[in-house]
């Protein structure tokens, strides 16, 4: 039987997030831990691989290691993050679900392409949401106004179109 | 120079490469090209290079050599290059390199600069990678800017703080006094991340946990802040689903659980509020379960009266009744955590949980298993074996051994009657023979040994269950021990449970040398069918000269163990035939052995899968590989032609790319097919990916019998085109017992590393209505989900 040990004295963050195509192209990936490179890609290589196999009658959470992944696939991108043991997973679904709220009221209507094409951009708005593995901001209105603001201090506005023409 | 191509047009171009080898060259090419724009010191594009050289780290190439361009562009005036300079920090430098070093200062110039988004940057990437030297070095400046009045930068400065902590546990006095009024703000974001640093403080220090405790303040503080997002109206800012700022309460809530935890006066002061938000909060959506998870976490670790424990068990109860497949996950995964200290509180949602146990989610079943054995008591243990039998009967291969290790422990903790206890070994013997862990088999014989007024009946029901089926190795072990036992009770016709039947000793000893004969028998099993031949000589009568004749014939086995066994049992016949009789007399009951404790559940995910199958007992995988070699020679193996491969996409799905992130989120699993309909026969196939190789479907095959009469002796047998690989594991049974109520399960597994589309020839041969059936059929309509 499971030990019983409710909580755990431990760090409440989350560990790293991914964002992947269903080919497994990596779109984005923000790490909150220190870890070789070599250690980064094979995690990456080894969660992409457990996820895309999940089939549809699974839960969002994966038990992987001593962490937790929570994912969810929006239109063609999965959203993975990983989170302690003792978090609470069904916020974390909320956290994946705000940075996609995000994304969205930042492009307008997001898709997958905006984030290939300005990924620099995606990961300035995860920046404002969430600093170390924690969120810092709550307010979605409050969020991306300091990235428009951010975009306005620009000095080359040419460089860094909101839309890419493709 | 021409000025270097733009960061969008890098990624179109990039994107055009149709394979890896065009796409390394391209890489190559603008490497080379930022390299020497580098070599040059170029102010005006070194923020273009970079940005492109990110983009090429994330397709999986090295960058190293842009780290001090990073650190360039940190250092310039213009926002724009800061921008890209810390995002390229964050990505290409950590603590294990020395050059990191060289950010401080800049951080340090960033920190106090006039613009407050500068001072953001340096935050955030101080907050998110900063070593422990650079924290110590700026743990100062962030102190000061947890002090400020912009709540843009405080609610930064929290968080950076969290980190230095983090790295550096011993800076953690010097952000106490600015912690002081931190939960005076109006702000959110500042509310959340103080909060946030509380929480890493309390919980690293019990000096500090005290000192917030003694601090009268802070719990009715938070309270308070809680009860207002409650009961405040609709704020559009921070509304989620008509909850206000659900990440928020979370936090409150986790913070509460600190405090409270194990100090009687913390709790007392939070009774009230953790009572409001487990009654008032919207259940319909993700996010009221979210908060509502976290306060059963806070009330189950608090000392809370026991009326809001009871209130936070029933919770869990309805949260399992949820549609939701994650919500039932987390309130399996709390039950399980609560079972042992709520124990009669769980009880009552008991049924929800044994109702889980039919769920499709492998994860909701084995918690709910392990649920359910904890739940199994002396009032509940009838109707619970009669469900968890069921469940043994229909899950997944993978849960099958540990599941009758289950149901062993329980039934032998809790059997309400001896005639009950064998009864129910001997459904798991047949039901789920082939999975039952080697060691159950010495246990269940010392078990039934001890059971002496049952030993005629025992032998008779397990005569009758290897007669049909002797496959399952741990029954026939079991059976044939029996038989060599109490054979004599069984030709005399001694049951009292049930009608005797009437069996000769000739056709006992049938049964034992099919199975000293058959492929399917183990080493040991034969072993066992040897020794139990042999101590029917001294309760047997009539055929005392048939046991003579087999033991000595298998005096010259290949088997060594056998040829032994025999050898020794020939010399007992001939020249010790005086001692033969006591030697082989009845056993006395046994000692009762203490069992080696609850058998460890294995709790993994997916894992047990491969563990599990890779024990099946060895003669089961001979069998397969003869017989798609049978099956390939009967149809000829030309016939069977490699499928033309359909071309993989080198493109994404097209418009996938393209799909709002946002819009319907129509997800469809793999469908399970039925394979083969006929005379009364239905095959169902469900398929699953293997979670470690993508080339790997394994396929469960169900046979169901709907006619009035039972099919036995039904072997599947398949074969697949040459370039994929079978394997076919041990089934559940060989008999398809009529009108629809129970089910043979087979697991195969199909290799298809070139994903070329699923073909199947399958061969059935079964007994029916008392004659030999046999069939052969294609399977073409497996769905692509389960071979792309």
């Amino acid at each position: 039987m499971r030990e019983l040990c409710f909580i755990t004295v431990g760090n409440a963050e989350i560990h790293f997030i991914l964002l992947f195509s269903r080919q497994g192209k990596l779109r984005l990936q923000k790490w909150y831990t220190t870890l070789p490179d070599k250690e980064k890609k094979k995690i990456i290589r080894e969660i992409v691989q457990i996820i895309l196999s999940r089939n549809q009658k699974t839960s969002s959470f994966v038990d992987w290691k001593d962490l937790k992944l929570v994912y969810k696939r929006y239109a063609s991108l999965y959203f993975c993050c990983a989170i302690e043991d003792q978090d609470n997973e069904l916020l974390t679904l909320e956290v994946v679900h705000r940075y996609v709220e995000l994304l969205d009221r930042y492009f307008g209507n997001v898709c997958e392409l905006d984030i290939i094409f300005n990924f620099e951009k995606a990961y300035f708005i995860l920046d404002e949401f969430i600093i170390g593995g924690e969120v810092q901001e709550t307010s979605k209105k409050t969020a991306v106004k300091a990235i428009e603001e951010s975009d306005m201090l620009q000095e080359t506005v040419e460089e860094y179109m909101n839309k890419p023409a493709f | 120079m021409p000025a270097p191509i733009r960061l969008r047009e890098l990624i179109r171009t990039i994107r055009t490469a149709r394979t890896q080898a065009e796409e390394r060259e391209m890489i190559q090419k603008e490497c080379a090209a930022i390299r020497s724009s580098f070599r040059e010191e170029d102010n005006t594009y070194r923020c273009r290079n970079v940005a492109k050289l990110l983009y090429m780290h994330m397709l999986g190439y090295p960058a190293h050599f842009g780290q001090l361009e990073c650190l360039k562009l940190i250092a310039s005036q213009k926002f724009t290059d800061k921008r890209i300079g810390y995002l390229g920090a964050m990505l290409l430098l950590d603590e294990r390199q020395d050059v990191h070093l060289l950010m401080t200062n800049c951080i340090k110039n960033d920190l106090n600069h006039s613009t407050q988004y500068v001072q953001g940057l340096a935050l955030c990437t101080l907050g998110c990678m900063g070593s422990s030297e650079m924290c110590r070095d700026l743990a100062g400046e962030v102190e000061k800017l947890l002090k400020t009045s912009n709540s843009y930068l405080r609610k930064k400065a929290a968080l950076c703080a969290v980190h230095v902590i983090r790295k550096v546990p011993e800076l953690m006095e010097m952000f106490l006094p600015a912690t002081k009024n931190l939960l005076n703000e109006k702000n959110h974001g500042v509310l959340h991340t103080s909060v946030v640093l509380l929480t890493e403080m309390c919980e690293r220090s019990p000096d500090m946990l005290a000192h917030f405790r003694k601090n009268e303040k802070l719990v009715p503080q938070l309270v308070r802040i809680l009860k207002n997002l409650i009961m405040s109206g609709y704020s559009p800012e921070h509304d989620v689903s008509g909850i206000s700022d659900p990440f928020l309460q979370v936090r409150i809530l986790r913070l509460l659980r600190i405090l409270g935890r194990n100090d009687d006066d913390s709790s007392e002061a939070m009774n009230d509020i953790l009572a409001q938000v487990a009654t008032n909060t919207e259940t319909s959506k993700n996010v009221g379960n979210a908060i509502l998870y976290e306060t059963v976490l806070t009330i189950m670790d608090i000392k809370s009266e026991s009326g809001l424990r009871v209130l936070a068990i029933n919770i869990l109860g309805r949260f399992l009744l949820n549609n939701d497949k994650n919500i039932r996950y987390v309130a399996l995964t709390s039950l399980l955590k609560t079972v042992q200290t709520d124990h009669n509180a769980v009880q009552r949602h008991r049924s929800t949980i044994v109702d889980c146990l039919k769920d499709l989610d492998v994860s909701i079943k084995r918690r709910a298993m392990e649920l359910s054995f904890a739940l199994v008591n002396g009032n509940n243990v009838r109707g619970m074996m009669k469900e968890l039998l069921y469940f043994l009967d229909s899950c997944e291969p993978e849960f099958k051994a540990d599941c009758a290790s289950g149901i062993f422990l329980a039934a032998e903790k809790y059997a309400p009657s001896k005639r009950w206890h064998i009864d129910t070994i001997m459904r798991v013997l047949t039901t789920a023979g082939s999975y039952v862990r080697d060691d159950a088999v010495p246990n269940l014989i010392q078990l039934i040994t001890n059971s002496v007024e049952m030993h005629a009946y025992t032998v008779q029901r397990l005569y009758k269950a290897i007669l049909g089926d002797y496959s399952q190795q741990p029954l026939v072990q079991v059976a044939s021990w029996c038989i060599g036992e109490y054979g004599d009770l069984l030709v005399s016709g001694q049951c009292e449970e049930e009608e005797p039947i009437q069996v000769t000793e000739d056709e006992v000893l049938d049964i034992l040398e099919s199975v000293l004969i058959s492929n399917m028998s183990a080493s040991v099993t034969r072993g066992y069918a040897l020794t139990a031949i042999m101590k029917l000589s001294t309760r047997f009568t009539c055929t005392v000269n048939r046991i003579k004749k087999v033991v000595s014939i298998y005096g010259s086995s290949i088997d060594v163990e056998l040829q032994q066994r025999a050898v020794e049992y020939n010399a007992l016949f001939k020249k010790y035939d005086h001692m033969r009789p006591a030697l082989l007399e009845r056993m006395p009951v046994m000692e009762k052995v203490t069992t080696n404790g609850p058998a460890e559940i294995v709790q993994t995910n997916g894992e047990t899968e491969t563990a599990v199958l890779e024990t099946k007992p060895p003669p089961s995988g001979l069998q397969p590989a003869n017989q798609a070699n049978d099956l390939l020679d009967l149809l000829g193996g030309s016939d069977i032609t490699p499928v033309i491969p359909t071309a993989p996409p080198s493109k994404p799905a097209s418009g996938g790319e393209l799909l709002d992130l946002l819009g319907d989120l129509n997800l469809t699993g793999i469908p399970s097919i039925t394979a083969y309909n006929k005379n009364g026969l239905k095959i169902e196939f469900t398929f699953e990916r293997s979670n470690t190789n993508p080339s790997v479907t394994v396929i469960t095959i169900q046979a169901s019998n709907s006619t009035e009469l039972d099919m036995t002796d039904f072997v599947f047998q398949a074969a697949v085109p040459k370039t994929f690989q079978l394997q076919l594991l041990s089934p559940s049974s060989s008999v398809i017992p009529a009108f629809n109520s129970g089910t043979i399960t087979q697991v195969i597994k199909v290799l298809n590393p070139q994903k070329q589309q699923l073909r199947m020839r399958i061969k059935l041969t079964y007994n029916h209505k008392g004659s030999a059936m046999q069939d052969l059929a294609e399977v073409n309509n497996f769905p692509p989900q389960s071979w792309q």
